[in-house]
């Protein structure tokens, strides 16, 4: 039990997806813009990580193991066409549901947070369990880097900054702080 | 289109390198810009993977784009691009094992990489097999020159080295924070807002120099 519990923090905060593996950083820097918008966002991801560990744990488990060269292309299908599937089925079983988190389903079906996902539980050899807990952590690493992104940006709207700093420049060295503040999470378990 | 008012083939090579790089330009391909240039060989390794996958994409989408239905495009330009990338990791894996070993998970990233989907998109699918792959190395070197800057002053504030010679001396008091995930975000942060300043300064020269020259000089611009 404590090693899921550690699974699942370190991926949220320690080994965080965007501010320390720079994963997902597409959605990092496009959908930051608004807090809201971010929630939604994040809540989406860690919905298509859930789908996605599972995926994997089934691809690893009963496909791959007679051709472990396809790793790469069978990911990327089969997740692709998964997250579709499953948003056909939402739209047609809770249009209230696809609303909130529909537009957002298409947007991370190859971002590199859920390919990384699967890459990343892959390469550790986590089972079922394990990949779950793993998922769950690394969608709310990403909901937590993209809310207090968006926080930030929304505070920064109405900032007088120089008209050449008002692009993404200014939104990475943001990015840089906030991945400074993350580093703190290191120490958390060496000291336990 | 008309072939009349296509720019000149070279300018599909150069265009990559400046105008319209990849990274500081389009911000597409953050993820490895990032991730790998925490030292030189690491980005070079990176940028090399990125030429092999571009190349053999551009090379086989502008040839098949004919008898790809629409429909299915992307899903096609998906499978083509990950079979290459597994080649490129397999190749990365037999050659350079140490290499491979830091990169990790980002070879096999260089499938959602956006640059390269991007470019089968916007240019391999609509032009001929030539300019696509003089589009590709374009970008390449684009993405190569960023990438190789970025790890340039990763490596030499961050390590006090270059390509793992020392370039600073015994004295110098390494910054270990670039060589880690915020340093990356700190120098590519920086590196656009230098590009940026410039690109403005040069803007503002044109619209005086167009100001002061008249509707010919317009022209020429």
């Amino acid at each position: 039990m404590g090693d899921l519990v550690w699974i699942l923090v370190s991926a949220a905060v320690v080994n965080n997806f965007t501010l320390a593996l720079f994963l997902g950083l597409c959605p990092f820097l496009g959908v930051s813009g608004k807090v809201e918008t971010a929630v939604r966002m994040g809540i989406a991801n860690i919905f298509v990580m859930v789908l996605t560990a599972l995926a994997v744990w089934v691809l690893n488990t009963f496909v791959l193991t007679a051709a472990p060269f396809l790793r790469i292309i069978a990911f990327i299908i089969v997740i692709a066409s998964l997250v579709q599937i499953v948003e056909m089925a939402i739209k047609k079983l809770s249009p209230a549901l696809f609303r909130a988190l529909g537009i957002f389903l298409p947007l991370i079906t190859t971002n590199c947070a859920i390919l990384g996902l699967a890459i990343f539980s892959t390469n550790r050899g986590y089972g079922l369990v394990e990949g779950l807990f793993f998922a769950v952590g690394a969608g709310i690493g990403l909901t937590i880097a993209l809310v207090l992104m968006a926080s930030i940006r929304e505070n920064l709207e109405p900032a007088d900054v120089p008209d050449f700093a008002q692009n993404m420049g200014l939104v990475l060295i943001l990015a840089g702080a906030l991945s400074l503040a993350f580093m703190g999470f290191a120490g958390l378990f060496s000291a336990a | 289109m008309s072939p009349a008012k296509k720019p000149p083939p070279s300018q599909e090579l150069i265009k990559g390198i400046w105008r319209e790089n990849p990274v500081l330009v389009q911000l597409l391909g953050l993820c490895p810009a990032l991730a790998v240039t925490n030292s030189v060989a690491n980005s070079i390794a990176m940028s090399g993977a990125v030429l092999f996958v571009l190349l053999g994409s551009s090379l086989l989408v502008s040839s098949i784009k004919r008898i790809v239905p629409t429909d299915v495009r992307i899903s096609t330009y998906i499978l083509i691009i990950a079979t290459f990338v597994t080649i490129a990791d397999m190749i990365l894996e037999a050659s350079v094992p140490a290499v491979h070993k830091e990169l990790g998970a980002f070879v096999a990233l260089i499938v959602v990489n956006c640059i390269i989907l991007g470019r089968q998109e916007a240019f391999a699918s609509k032009n001929s097999v030539g300019r696509s792959l003089l589009d590709a190395v374009g970008m390449s070197i684009g993405f190569t020159l960023t990438m190789v800057l970025m790890g340039t002053v990763r490596e030499v504030l961050g390590n006090g080295t270059f390509l793992g010679y020392s370039v600073l001396g015994p004295n110098y008091e390494p910054w270990v924070i670039m060589i880690l995930p915020p340093g990356g975000f700190l120098t590519l942060g920086v590196i656009l807002l230098v590009f940026s300043w410039v690109k403005r300064r040069s803007a503002a020269r044109d619209k005086v120099a167009s100001s002061i020259g008249g509707p010919a000089v317009q022209e020429a611009a």
